[in-house]
């Protein structure tokens, strides 16, 4: 179960009525009837079929036409009332399902080795035979994960100051995806609250066993678990940093930590906040001589130079300056941006197969923004703050008249850009390559075929 | 392979590989006790290597350990026939694990990396090397390129360079490769096994081969731990008493956090809820896998052993868990959220199966977030926390030391017999596998303590 499943629902239902107000101005919120509206008109529909098919919607012969129908959908309806194991035979199945039924939240699971609506009468054959044998790589990071290093907000709460975790993470995430293991077909997508997920979609992502999609998590893990006997959450021993922790670092730790989250976050200064940093500091001669300093000038103010960043270089320089060079500080540069900075993942999400995650453009219950797609290369100048909402949809809607143009409403929303995201830099590149693997296998299964006649 | 019950019919004197790779089930008739005679042997000759591993034996004391066993369990009075005995002893154990197997596919691909591309990334190779201590790699050294997913324990430990999807791995890391194919196809096999047995040949041989096989599966226990008399039950109020007492660090740290925070995360209410219920099982599965590959075997470890469970009983559970979580989530949402997951672990919800408590081998490779608690503190720990909490528990600063080489080692289980060593102040030959065995051998000591001043 996810948190947010766990969480009461206050604040749903206090726009009764919303509908009968004049003007275009549409109030804020989530409910039964914006949603029919969205998914009526604004919901891509076929794109997630497109998606999900994987190339196998088409028409030739290579084609698995079992395929969709094989995925597990979930929804999730108004009341709390949890439907998993939905699947659908066709685009317009499933668009008349989700709109018949307007969850407020779909997810969307694995690809089971039968019609996981079936899985009953499968059952009776006492075979086991229904069991996920597909699912994207998927990871989920939170920001609720972040609160020990975070100052501006906790708990569900985001701004622009933290939101730079999450824009760390996208880099690191995606750029070991697409250069270590060689992925290609990456969707980043905005959780609609405080965090995002990411899809890996290439045929090879997809069908990693449990054992892999642990390794891979674990390739990307770097926290300890800890008590409070130290805040050292993350312990970097060896010779050398591993390439891709050292590439991380060079290329996207170090440069949001000093350039961003020192300041944004106001580090080092509170003594409460310095201390917490003095701490990883395994050298008591470093941590006093620091501490005695920064005691000292707190009454005279720095005023040209940022607080946060002079106490940074101050440390920096006395850790890397010939006299402290004992062996445990080696690493405590890195340490420290590492704690501050490096992603957070849900192992758990990402280690099974049969894990659910709610699928892109849903709308969050709580915030009523949508789920969309963030282009990795530009997560930079993602902002979570102006992404659109529900009500700001229907108001666009609105505005645009009732001129019934059925194919693209988006277009006629701040949700075109979403949607162009996801075409271009996910979807397209995506079925491109599908029907050519498509193709390959079914033409060396013809090959294949072709000389077992020729003995 | 057919049993039959007539006097011994010469077995084929086809010269048999001296190395057999298990492939397929010989064409051989089998005494119905023989049977079952050289599977207990070979059970025999894999406990013992499990013993030696945990205890750490170097790989030559290893190779001598090997040869003994072997001498002593698998000889045979006719010279001929002792590669019978070895294949026939395979396959039946291969039968006897069958229900627990895992399923897994891979396509083989070794290919040597050429001079330029060596030239290419011996930076990224050196790094490598340098951050897991090895030395640096050279031209001579012979590395291979293979897909990433066929070397998953390198991939989770960082220890290959990863490009473009093919991982590099060094001459002497071939070893995590082939046992990975092995356990694949080996798991494969017993699944296709499983599939057969259950659905045909149980039935065919209900009154002969399935008694026997059902036996081997769940009676032949290591001399150590067949009878788990005398705590077989425990209740809510001892806890603390035993946390303290006799809790391996992997479980006092949880409910160390259960008391504090009254809360803890799905892991670790998955990893304590079962050490702490009541159960018994056997698990020579993960042992008799890698069985053929006496090899590649040395330097891992594997568990197998008769788990005994702490003991407490669902309702007991139940209370415990809602004395901690209430505090925190209130009664109404324990009841509602948590309490359906205790029930489950104790296979009176969902799919109704009686989960077995997690062996040391599933604790390490287990991969804990932040905020969680779960995992194998001698793995898992940052190495401040695991001395701080090793001298909480009493262990001295050069029993530490100790523990900590073993640590560095990455000999997780033998780091933590060498903490219940120190601890219980006797030793603890067979080894640490199971969280559940440390707590039973603990309790074994501390009664027969009890019993001597009484």
């Amino acid at each position: 179960m996810t948190r947010e499943e766990v969480e009461t629902r206050t604040d749903e239902m206090e726009i009764d009525g919303g509908e009968q107000r004049e003007g275009d101005a549409v109030p804020e919120g989530v409910n039964a009837n914006y949603l029919k509206v969205y998914y009526g008109k604004l919901f891509p529909h076929a794109d997630m079929f497109k998606w999900m098919s994987y190339g196998n919607d088409g028409k030739h012969p290579g084609c698995d036409q079992s395929y969709f129908v094989r995925r597990e959908f979930s929804f999730t309806l108004d009341n709390d009332i949890y439907l998993r194991f939905q699947s659908f035979n066709s685009a317009s199945e499933l668009e008349n399902s989700i709109k018949e039924k307007c969850p407020v939240k779909i997810d969307i699971g694995p690809v089971y080795s039968v019609d996981p609506a079936k899985r009953r009468a499968y059952a009776q054959t006492g075979d086991n035979v229904f069991t996920p044998v597909e699912r994207e790589l998927i990871f989920d990071i939170d920001m609720t994960d972040y609160d020990d290093v975070r100052y501006c907000c906790s708990g569900a709460d985001v701004c622009l100051d933290c939101w730079p975790l999450m824009t760390i993470a996208i880099k690191v995430i995606d750029t070991a995806l697409r250069d270590d293991f060689g992925f290609n077909h990456i969707l980043w997508v905005y959780s609609g609250r405080r965090g995002v997920h990411c899809w890996v979609c290439d045929e090879k992502a997809r069908r990693l066993t449990n054992e892999q999609r642990a390794a891979i998590a674990d390739y990307f893990r770097v926290y300890k678990v800890g008590n409070e006997n130290s805040h050292k959450k993350v312990s970097l021993t060896g010779l050398a940093l591993h390439p891709f922790l050292a590439r991380s670092y060079t290329e996207v730790l170090r440069n949001f930590f000093e350039t961003k989250l020192l300041s944004s976050q106001n580090l080092f200064s509170s003594e409460e906040r310095y201390e917490k940093i003095l701490d990883m500091i395994p050298d008591e001669s470093v941590t006093s001589e620091l501490r005695g300093k920064w005691q000292e000038n707190r009454r005279s103010s720095i005023s040209k130079d940022d607080i946060n960043v002079a106490r940074w270089e101050q440390l920096k320089h006395l850790l890397q300056s010939g006299k402290h060079k004992g062996q445990g500080l080696r690493r405590c540069i890195e340490e420290i941006v590492f704690s501050y900075t490096y992603p957070r993942l849900d192992m758990e999400v990402s280690k099974h197969m049969n894990h659910l995650l709610k699928a892109p453009f849903c709308v969050h219950p709580k915030t009523g923004r949508v789920c969309v797609p963030i282009d990795p290369n530009q997560c930079e100048d993602f902002d979570p703050t102006t992404v659109p909402t529900l009500s700001k949809l229907l108001e666009e809607l609105n505005m645009g008249g009732v001129k019934a143009d059925a194919d693209n409403d988006w277009d006629r929303t701040s949700l075109g850009k979403s949607m162009r995201i996801f075409r271009t830099t996910f979807l397209q590149p995506l079925l491109k390559s599908c029907k050519e693997e498509i193709e390959s296998a079914y033409s060396s299964k013809l090959q294949q075929s072709k000389n077992s006649i020729s003995w | 392979m057919e049993a039959v019950r007539s006097q011994r019919k010469s077995l084929s004197n086809d010269v048999v590989s001296t190395l057999p790779l298990y492939r397929s089930a010989p064409a051989l008739e089998v005494r119905l006790e023989d049977f079952e005679l050289f599977a207990m042997d070979r059970l025999r000759v894999l406990k013992g290597i499990s013993d030696g591993l945990s205890r750490g034996k170097k790989p030559e004391e290893m190779d001598n350990l090997v040869e003994d066993l072997w001498k002593a369990n698998m000889r045979h009075p006719q010279a001929s026939e002792v590669v019978n005995k070895d294949i026939i002893s395979h396959f039946v154990l291969r039968l006897v694990y069958c229900r627990t197997a895992l399923m897994a596919e891979f396509g083989l691909s070794y290919k040597a990396v050429s001079n330029s591309e060596f030239e290419s990334i011996k930076d990224k190779l050196g790094q490598v090397a340098k951050s897991i201590g090895q030395p640096l790699p050279t031209a001579d050294v012979i590395f291979y390129k293979v897909p990433f997913e066929e070397v998953p324990e390198l991939v989770a430990g960082r220890r290959v360079f990863i490009h473009k999807g093919n991982a590099y791995i060094a001459a002497n890391q071939v070893v995590s490769l082939v046992a990975t194919q092995f356990r694949s196809h080996l798991s494969k096999a017993l699944s296709l096994t499983n599939r057969k047995w259950t659905s045909t040949v149980r039935e065919q041989e209900k009154d002969r081969l399935a008694p026997i096989v059902e036996a081997l599966s769940t009676s032949y226990l290591g001399p150590d731990y067949s009878q788990p008399k005398g705590f077989s039950e425990i209740s809510v109020k001892d806890i603390n008493e035993l946390a303290k007492s006799s809790f391996p660090l992997c479980m006092r740290h949880l409910f160390e956090k259960l008391r504090e925070d009254h809360h803890l995360k799905h892991g670790g209410r998955m990893q304590l809820g079962l050490f702490l219920k009541m159960h018994a099982a056997i698990n020579l599965l993960d042992i008799f896998v890698l069985d053929t590959v006496r090899d590649w075997i040395l330097g891992h470890q594997f568990p197998w052993y008769t788990v005994w469970g702490v003991g407490l009983k669902l309702d007991d559970a139940l209370l415990f868990w809602k004395a901690e979580f209430s505090q925190k989530v209130g009664a109404e949402r324990f009841d509602k959220e948590y309490a359906y997951s205790i029930r489950h672990n104790y296979g009176r919800e969902g799919k109704r199966t009686d989960y077995t408590p997690y062996s040391c081998q599933k604790i390490i490779s287990s991969t804990p977030g932040v905020g969680d608690h779960h995992g194998c503190p001698y793995r898992h720990f940052s190495e401040e926390n695991l001395r701080a909490a090793l001298s909480k528990m009493g262990v001295n600063s050069r029993g530490v030391e100790d523990v900590m080489d073993k640590v560095q080692n990455r000999h997780y289980q033998l780091a933590c017999t060498l903490t219940f060593e120190a601890v219980h102040g006797s030793s603890c030959d067979s080894g640490i596998n199971h969280p559940n065995q440390y707590f039973s051998d603990s309790q074994k000591i501390l009664q027969s303590k009890n019993h001597s001043t009484a």
